[in-house]
């Protein structure tokens, strides 16, 4: 007897063949899950699976391979840009990307984060922004705000200790070889939607070989920031938002 | 009939990754090694054998490019030349902790630090013992001429692929800058991409319906799985060390000393030899082709035969080291080396050998 639940005309939402089964071992309210799933999703819509290659950071997200069921390179801290400029020039009918946090991509892998993108390697870079590094416990990131607390940075971001908050994708978005660079956040469903629209863009620019396009996503970590999810989510479209405001930044 | 050519050691090294079938180099100029980037970049392989040649933004790059490549099983290489192979020794533990094959060429230069741009062998501690973290080894190749170069790019990337173990050819700015005969290598075609799934069944190429994602990774948490994939690494250590010693021994049949000696140190240690022939003493050289795997056995060998043995360096006294665990005590092991750039010349060599007899 079929079940009366799951019958064709009541599915909503069906999750991703490009996911894999296993439970993530993200803190509930990490926005890491929900870019995970809308990756997998457009490589699923784009059919290819079987032609991407991910490069995975050091970060939280290090396991990412454990749930897109798709081909990884677990990159050294910082250095997936210069991987996937090598993956894609020997494989240019591969579709391949990075997924970097801002420790990753705008501290230890500036370099290669801004050679990548002058070049214009024809790769997606999703780079994840929640102002802190999560998985070595909550110390100051490149984008950790003024003021914001961290185990590094216990008393608030100092600017006459510690600088300012490095605010890298404006900076990309200047860069000849950069064709796509947008922001965007996944704390809301309309919000979500958009992000999806952006790392398909992406993914569909990288393919055309359009040059490199860069998808921030402006994320809460809510384990790092000390907040429960809601009050993290509140929290950084107070604070966030008005650093790093959402919205495309370049589209050519 | 073979076309021979007057080439650089240097220049070598890059027409032979093009007929070896290389799919791609990534490199930063440094001296004394450029010309192997930039021979490539004027020959253009690209438009003949589809190699990629690319000038990264730094070694760091360059080294991670290169781990990029090998992971889709591509026939990858770079080069550099000291200070700048130091750069690279996290990318290189990587490289090894994910047990990708590739090509790491480093024409030493004088250090430590900046040092200079003249020849050394003050990287042998480096490329033998593990310059990164971790329990690791390369296969260590040594050239002594302009023709060796050309015909170990084609050796270290096939035992490179092999056992999944990096190679490296340690040569000096002696024999990149030298120029000499040599005979280049066959054209041999790249990989097609279904031989590389074929040949490399654990890299990127991108997951098919039928197989398991395939993740290139040097990352492993769980202690104990962790040290099960050291210890199937060092097993497979056992076996490189067991089936691909390479060395060369010049006159050491009846010899009564034997200089041990690699690379530049060894063409001229060759000329003392012959000296200290003509002077009635018998002496050989034994030339080590592996840093590593080093050729213990045979140098203990000639410990049960030789009177003593000397090193010849162009350092400070490292290869020694090695030298001193397969005599293990037998005969007097000594040490004559040169260093910053200097280079002995044999009668150097000569006066060193006759003191300690």
């Amino acid at each position: 007897m079929s079940n009366p639940i799951i019958n064709p005309e009541n599915l909503v939402y069906e999750k991703s063949s490009v996911l894999l089964d296993n439970t993530m071992h993200y803190c509930p309210g990490c926005s890491h899950g929900t870019v995970h799933r809308i990756v997998a999703e457009v490589i699923e819509e784009m059919n290819m699976q079987d032609k991407t290659i991910g490069c995975a950071p050091v970060g939280c997200a290090v396991f990412i391979y454990n749930y897109i069921n798709v081909d990884f390179a677990e990159c050294a801290h910082g250095r997936a840009p210069a991987l996937a400029t090598a993956i894609k020039r020997l494989n240019p009918d591969h579709l391949v990307f990075t997924y970097q946090g801002d420790g990753d991509l705008a501290a230890i892998g500036t370099g290669e984060t801004i050679h990548a993108c002058n070049r214009g390697e024809n790769i997606a870079i999703i780079f994840i922004n929640n102002g802190i590094y999560g998985m070595t416990g909550g110390q100051m990131a490149p984008t950790t705000l003024v003021g914001m607390k961290s185990s590094t940075c216990p008393y608030g971001r100092d600017v006459q200790l510690n600088g300012y908050p490095l605010n890298i994708t404006p900076l990309l978005a200047q860069l000849e070889g950069t064709c796509y660079v947008t922001r965007q956040s996944v704390h809301t469903a309309n919000n979500v939607k958009k992000t999806k629209k952006a790392i398909r863009k992406a993914f569909e620019n990288s393919m055309a070989g359009k040059g490199t396009s860069v998808v921030e996503v402006v994320s809460s970590c809510n384990s790092g920031w000390k907040m429960s999810p809601v009050k993290a989510n509140a929290w950084m479209e107070e604070n966030m938002f008005k650093a790093y405001p959402l919205g495309d930044l370049k589209d050519k | 009939m073979e076309e021979v050519s007057l080439l650089k050691g240097n220049e070598a090294i890059a027409l032979a990754a093009i007929r070896c079938g290389a799919d791609g180099y990534f490199g930063y100029p440094i001296t004394p090694q450029s010309e192997i980037m930039e021979t490539l970049m004027a020959q253009k392989p690209w438009e003949t054998t589809g190699m990629t040649v690319l000038q990264a933004e730094s070694e760091v790059a360059s080294i991670y490019m290169v781990y990029g490549g090998a992971s889709t099983g591509k026939k990858v290489m770079t080069s550099s030349s000291s200070p700048g192979v130091s750069l690279m020794q996290e990318g290189v533990s990587f490289l090894c902790g994910a047990d990708l094959p590739c090509l790491v060429v480093n024409v030493m230069r004088g250090g430590p630090g900046l040092g200079t741009i003249q020849p050394s062998q003050s990287d042998y501690f480096q490329s033998t013992k593990g310059g990164g973290h971790g329990d690791y080894k390369l296969i260590v190749l040594a050239p002594a001429s302009v023709q060796e170069m050309a015909d170990f790019v084609d050796l270290a990337f096939t035992l490179s692929s092999k056992y999944r173990i990096p190679s490296m050819i340690l040569s000096d700015g002696a024999i990149g800058q030298m120029m000499e005969k040599v005979i280049l290598p066959p054209f041999k075609p790249r990989q097609t991409a279904e031989e590389i799934i074929e040949q490399c069944p654990w890299a990127a190429t991108g997951k098919p319906a039928n197989r398991k994602n395939n993740i290139i990774s040097s990352l492993e948490l769980d202690p104990s799985k962790m040290e099960k994939k050291n210890v199937e690494r060092q097993e497979r250590y056992r076996i490189v060390e067991a089936t691909e010693v390479r060395y060369d021994e010049y006159m050491c049949e009846d010899a009564d000393y034997l200089i041990i000696a690699f690379g530049s140190a060894a063409r001229i240690s060759q000329n003392a030899v012959e000296t200290l022939r003509e002077e009635g003493i018998k002496v050989g050289m034994l030339r080590p082709i592996t840093l590593w795997p080093f050729p213990s056995k045979v140098i203990s060998k000639y410990a049960e035969k030789v009177k003593s043995m000397l090193t010849v360096e162009l350092n400070a006294g490292q290869m020694i080291e090695d030298v001193k665990l397969a005599v293990n005590g037998k005969v007097p092991v000594l040490h004559y080396g040169r260093m910053g750039g200097i280079v002995p010349n044999p009668e150097e060599i000569v006066d060193a050998l006759k003191k300690q007899m």
